[in-house]
């Protein structure tokens, strides 16, 4: 047996260690010795229910956040798990699911509009306003002048071609349609989401 | 099912403690069990990140040594990791054979035999072998006791870790988070009868698939464990990453514990004291900065030493070994 | 899916090919083991992989990649030869019986009508003989020479199991094992389900590989029965939605089709897509086209839609290219012909093939708008990344913009998973900073488009002036609204035949049996009719019950098409209208109408005598073997090598070049210069998802980063050997488009295959890590993937490609 503890240091982090308990023998305890279950985190918490969006299972999510939607706090999400009622998923989730919290609060998560100036190596942080002034504009000025009404054989095809769009697999119906109705709005036809690859 | 641990009644062991627990309360409480069934284990690793989200642990990210085991071993951040292993049965046939490790539960557990430290490591009368790290004074005499070399030390506070079987979890009625994720139901949670008659009907199922060997690892060694497994060829339970066949608590912890526990404890106590008058005198006295150099890098070493301990050398490069446990 | 995710414990067995669902679809995968725990079932894998699905299966086999058609088409010669077909099935419910044109014919890898010098085929003679009515011929017996069934067992007569085990690889007791599995469920209460996914798309013979496993389906008599089906899992979680919703270049919603540019005429286009039936009696719903059609137009564009301007029929943009798929797109952008693009919630620079030239593509680009809760690799393709992403941003010019958006759980909503459920959700907490939901940055630039056109004027502004915007605040359409819109409501009462009022003006639509083609109802997506009636949300719906012990939970959320939950259930009963197998029984004839444990796909008062068949969707009424015209590389897949193969042709045309890949792909010039040979790059590479990951996503969430921190590729044992490469070795992976470096895996679970009288290595790549995240720094995937795809969708051929291993 060569557990490398020494004698001395042996007592120093026994000593350090017996301190409470020793403590707690003559009524100086703080709490009782013994209680070390770890407070149940989800008391109180807000629970809603949510679906995953990664794959196409679409298991049922339960979001537990911290504050009751009272005007005085900012809800914020601090544990995801199965949501048990789900037909397909019964309460379980897969490890992409089981990490969902990290997502939503992943460090990466953007917070402002930024724009980045042509041949320029940083981002630069603008306010709504204008990036979506500055948006329609170039979409406007480039619409203007590559709409096709009609093309080389006379027919009418009143489309746009030079800006396209992909739209996003994990956005939902209500994105997607409002998505779509705008685009072809505008005439475009470069037009795809995940599902073409 | 539910634990009602809480209760001081309600835990039969306690480490180092020369007083008996109470052990009357156990009218309706009931032994929890975790099943791991390994021939349905898919391992994906929900049950890793679900355990990590729930006690709120994030290791480091480290880095592919060349096998999908990640982390590639236990810390005190990840209480529990996946094992891979790629093993060519007799017939010539690959089985990639998937085990979940983390704490057995054991129901006469080396770690709570073998801590010096009052209170440190307690049983619930539900089978729970749980850590108080607020009494853990980072011997590691727990990783020397732990016949499955379960509990990791952390160098950031110097305390001992391992899986709790989610005793928060238990303790409102609930399934431990790792559990619950289990998207193959590999994983299940009941008593611990409902859990051996679960067991055995998945045994039956596998021998009805030509897995003459199927059978249930519950160790004698060590009392039986409140985690069992399912295992496909429960005659070689090493081919699953080293699972050992015959675990046992060391002799040398069974020595400690008859003989040398109490005076240790009695010396423990006296020097508790001691410090406690001086504190009361003099205030709180600081470790000289060099000395504590000196603990930590002892405890350093620690990491060799539970290896030397358990006769192998388990992952000790992070590179979880097929070969070697190979039959 | 056909099926559904549940329904999946309802199967005998089990067939994962094309697809990894305890890698991908994990939580999906549990029916598999539920259906093996109580239902006996048996669990099957073909892949090039031992993969985690395979760890938990009753048997595998091993395939070369990129070969799928040849184990299915062997597949169905096997099953004819050996009489494991269920005959009533066929006879009944496919076009077995229908007799094709005198002219069809198939010569050395290439159908009738292949014109070599535009790589496409005149498809006239790929089409039924028709009667004086306009009918299809038929021989009820199956005996006529051109019947489907006769032409379809000759076909693949070729697919011996010598010609099979050639080309795929796979040991020859093998693929007899998982034959002889495969035809036991040709009995009637016995069902096979098919689980495929992106590892059957991305080949540029993807959708023909499919439509051989719906071949085989047919055959054995499995769609439209408990636990059979062919089941696309698909691999995002709205991506079934975003389809439906016609999200891609040329369909509308509810997959509703764009106008050619010479579809000039109104009427004309109409007609083409509301198909009369060609067998008598059949239902043949697309017939009602219009009306779906006339709905959406008046969903657009309100009172400006009117019958007298065709409903706007010029306001839509008619498509001169077939697609404008993303490698078409990217193809003009690299020929700086596109000066904006917006990447909402896309990450093309990491999920597209060919990188480097998606990096040149995007630099050409004026202006590119990332819209995304997230950082993307493409919004930071101009930055440099050191050897991850080398480029001097000084001489790109683009302007990007990075647009915050909320995530799932910061928003109300909906998304279809791929049992086609609606399924509602709500917001839990508010989003980070300023980010702000897709609909009010989409609200916010159209209706800026809108100002500018009324004040300034410009090209053909009367679609955008006059879309119907009816919500509460213009700024930020609600979910709500939105949802209802895309359900439908009547403009006017609506009555039916017998003048009863049906619906009352205002009202939500109940179905799209609700829907009129003379603009009395408004339907943003005729498929979606019914989620969202008078009575209200009804994928709000959380009633999980299963009064039947089937698993359809017909009170969970909603499923389209009118909340079915199997589709063309009407398969699961005999012709007679009882079911093929109790056990198996979805609905059946009670004497008065259709009824069963899921919601009739079939008009419920059909009865069995008026012989309708079960396929309501086809012209036939039927099961297709025969695809006629609506594939084009012919109405009978046959196996094609990938675009880069490992073997020097395609062992079953070795003698014609033109047969070696698919006929009918379509490939640009320099696309084509960029593809390797297997004398320069002789591994054959396949790429995939880990179960640990999702994309790119999850390299941004530190509990997934632990699970999976670094790039790494498979290599099988013999290879490394070979190479001198160990497990924890940097290896360098190089194709003819570029390199990665990465870790070596060395396992045996990939192992040589035997193919066309030659040694070939498979090497897996998983497709994640980036430059951007809480995991190790690295390369994409996408570096190495090569700019081909499919001949019918354009999916590129990330599953099939040629690479070199170096060890570093």
């Amino acid at each position: 047996m060569t557990l490398k503890i020494t004698r001395r240091q042996f007592f120093k982090l026994g000593a350090a260690g017996m301190a409470t308990s020793s403590m707690a023998m003559m009524g100086f305890a703080p709490e009782p010795a013994v209680a070390s279950i770890r407070h149940f985190k989800l008391s109180g918490a807000k629970i809603t229910r949510s679906n995953c969006t990664y794959c196409s299972v679409g298991c049922g999510v339960l979001l537990y956040s911290r504050g009751d939607e009272a005007i005085n706090t900012i809800d914020n999400i601090y544990h995801v798990e199965g949501d048990p009622d789900h037909p397909v998923s019964r309460g379980s989730l897969c490890p992409k699911g089981s990490g969902l919290l990290d997502y939503v609060n992943s460090d990466s998560r953007l917070s402002h509009p930024q724009v980045r100036e042509p041949g320029t190596d940083e981002w630069k942080q603008i306010s709504w306003d204008e990036a979506l002034d500055r948006i329609a504009r170039h979409m406007k000025d480039d619409r203007d002048a590559n709409f096709v009404t009609q093309n080389d054989a006379g027919s009418t095809v009143n489309h746009w071609l030079t800006t396209g769009f992909l739209a996003a697999s994990a956005s939902t119906n209500e994105t997607a349609y409002l998505t779509q109705k705008i685009v072809r709005s505008l005439g475009m036809l470069v037009f795809d989401n995940q599902a073409r690859v | 099912m539910r634990g009602d641990q809480i209760n001081l009644q309600n835990i039969v062991a306690r480490s180092a403690s020369p007083a008996p627990s109470p052990q009357v309360r156990d009218g309706a409480v009931e032994t929890v069990t975790k099943l791991i069934d390994v021939s349905r284990c898919i391992g994906c690793k929900a049950c890793q990140v679900a355990c990590s989200e729930w006690n709120d642990l994030r290791d480091d990210v480290g880095e592919c040594v060349g096998v999908y085991d990640n982390p590639v071993d236990l810390t005190p951040n990840s209480w529990e990791v996946m094992r891979f292993n790629e093993y060519e049965n007799e017939q010539g046939n690959l089985e990639w054979l998937i085990r979940k490790d983390n704490c057995m539960h054991c129901a006469e557990p080396g770690c709570l035999e073998a801590c010096p430290a009052p209170g440190a490591i307690v049983q619930y009368a539900n089978g729970i072998v749980d850590f108080n790290s607020e009494h853990c004074i980072g011997c590691g005499y727990c990783v020397a006791g732990c016949p499955f070399d379960i509990p990791r030390i952390s160098k950031k506070d110097s305390k001992a870790y391992k899986c709790t079987l989610c005793s928060d979890r238990v303790f409102h009625g609930l399934e431990p988070a790792c559990v619950k994720s289990c998207p193959t139901g590999s994983i299940m949670f009941g008593t611990r009868e409902d859990m051996h008659e679960l067991a055995e009907t998945r045994t039956d199922y596998l021998k009805s698939r030509g897995y003459e060997n199927a059978g249930v690892y519950d160790p004698e060694g060590v009392g039986g464990t409140n985690v069992i497994y399912v295992l496909q060829h429960a005659d070689k339970p090493e081919i699953y990453s080293g699972l050992p066949k015959d675990p046992r608590i060391s002799p040398m912890v069974e020595a400690w514990k008859g003989v040398t526990k109490p005076l240790m404890s009695a010396a423990i106590g006296l020097a508790a004291l001691t410090g406690f008058f001086h504190y009361v005198a003099a205030g709180p006295k600081e470790v000289p900065p060099e000395e504590e150099e000196e603990m930590r890098a002892e405890e350093a070493n620690e990491g060799l030493s539970r290896q030397d301990l358990n006769g192998q050398d388990r992952n000790g490069q992070g590179r979880p070994s097929d070969e070697e446990h190979r039959p | 899916m056909t099926n559904h995710w549940v329904d999946i414990r309802n199967a005998d067995l089990i067939l994962a090919m094309g697809g990894n669902p305890a890698e991908a679809h994990p939580v999906g995968f549990r029916w598999v083991m539920e259906a093996k725990e109580k239902n006996d079932a048996r669990l099957v894998v073909v892949d090039p992989r031992f993969t985690r699905t395979a760890a938990v299966a009753d048997y595998f086999a091993e395939i070369r990649t990129g070969t799928d058609i040849a184990f299915l088409g062997g597949l169905i010669n096997y099953l004819i030869e050996t009489d494991q077909i269920h005959h009533d099935y066929v006879r009944a419910y496919t076009d077995a019986s229908l007799i094709v044109r005198e002219e069809f014919g198939f010569e050395d890898g290439l159908f009738t009508g292949y014109d070599a010098e535009s790589n496409e085929y005149a498809t006239e003679s790929w089409n039924y003989e028709y009667d004086d009515e306009g009918f299809a011929r038929r021989d009820d017996t199956l005996q006529h020479p051109r019947c489907v069934f006769q032409l379809m067992r000759e076909h693949y007569s070729r697919y011996t199991l010598e010609v099979v085990s050639n080309v795929c690889g796979t040991p020859r007791a093998k693929i007899e094992h998982v034959w002889a599995m495969v035809g036991e469920t040709a009995a009637s209460d016995r069902t096979m389900t098919i689980l495929y996914a992106l590892g059957w798309t991305q080949h540029s013979i993807g959708s023909q590989i499919i439509r051989t496993a719906a071949m085989v389906q047919l055959l054995l008599g499995n769609m439209g029965l408990r636990g059979g089906g062919v089941n696309a899992l698909r691999g995002h979680s709205n991506i079934q939605g975003l389809t439906d919703l016609g999200l891609l270049s040329n369909l509308l919603p509810g997959y509703m089709r764009l106008p050619k540019d010479d579809e000039q005429d109104y009427t004309n286009y109409i007609q083409e897509r509301a198909r009369p039936p060609l067998v008598p009696d059949q239902v043949s719903y697309w017939r009602y086209y219009e009306r779906f059609h006339v709905s959406l137009m008046k969903a657009w564009f309100g009172d400006a839609a009117t019958a007298e301007n065709d409903w706007c029929f010029e306001w839509l943009p008619k498509l001169s290219e077939t697609l404008y798929d993303v490698l078409h797109t990217f193809e003009r952008m690299h020929h700086g012909e596109v000066n904006g693009y917006f990447c909402q919630g896309f990450n093309p620079l990491a999920a597209f093939p060919h990188k480097a030239k998606i990096t040149a593509s995007l630099s050409r680009l004026k202006y590119l708008v990332v819209i995304d809760p997230l950082r993307t690799e493409t919004a930071e393709f101009w930055k440099n990344h050191g050897e991850y992403n080398d480029v001097d941003p000084s001489t790109i010019d683009t302007e990007v913009f990075r647009l915050p958006t909320t995530c799932f759980a910061e928003e109300n909503g909906t998304i279809v998973n791929s049992s086609r459920w609606l399924q509602w959700f709500w917001a839990a907490a508010p989003p980070p900073g300023e980010a702000r939901p897709d609909t009010a940055i989409l609200a916010g630039l159209f209706l800026r488009l809108q100002r500018l056109y009324r004040e300034e004027g410009g090209a053909f502004a009367e679609p955008l002036l006059n879309l119907h915007w009816p919500y509460r605040f213009p700024e930020e359409p609600s979910p709500a609204e939105l949802a209802r819109e895309y359900n439908g409501w009547a403009l006017e009462d609506v009555e039916d035949e017998e003048r009863r009022i049906v619906v009352r003006a205002g009202e939500q639509l109940e179905d799209f049996g609700m829907l009129r083609a003379d603009g009395s109802t408004a339907c943003g997506c005729w498929l979606f009719a019914g989620c969202w009636p008078e009575e209200g949300n009804l994928m709000t719906r959380r009633d999980n019950s299963d009064p039947y012990g089937t698993g359809q939970t017909l009170g969970w959320a909603w499923a389209w098409p009118a909340n079915r939950r199997i589709l063309y259930n009407r398969a699961s009963a005999r012709p007679d209208g009882t079911p093929w197998a109790t056990r198996k029984a979805v609905v059946w004839w009670n004497g008065q109408r259709w009824v069963g444990n899921d919601v009739p796909d079939f008009p419920t008062d059909s009865e069995p005598a008026a012989n309708q068949r079960p396929f309501i969707m086809n012209q036939t009424g039927s099961g297709q073997f025969f695809a006629r015209d609506r594939m084009v590389e012919g109405p009978f897949p046959e196996h094609y090598e990938p675009f880069e193969t490992p073997i020097a042709n395609n062992p079953l045309h070795p003698d014609n070049p033109l047969a070696k890949h698919n006929p009918g792909a379509r490939v640009f010039e320099e696309d084509r210069a960029n593809f390797g040979t297997f004398e320069e790059f002789p591994h054959a590479a396949t790429s995939y998802r880990l179960t640990e990951h999702f994309h790119y996503w999850t390299m941004h969430n530190r509990l997934n980063a632990i699970t999976q921190p670094e790039k790494f590729v498979e290599i099988g044992e013999s290879l490394a050997s070979e190479l001198g490469i160990e497990r924890g070795d940097r290896v360098r992976v190089s194709s003819k488009r570029g390199h990665i470096d990465a870790v070596a895996v060395v396992t045996k679970r990939i192992r040589p295959l035997q193919v066309a009288g030659q040694t070939v290595h498979q090497i897996g790549i998983p497709l994640h890590w980036g430059f951007l995240g809480e995991t190790k720094k690295s390369h994409l995937t996408n570096t190495l993937t090569p700019s081909v795809g499919d001949a019918n969708t354009q999916t590129p051929e990330y599953k099939s490609f040629l690479v070199r291993v170096d060890k570093l």
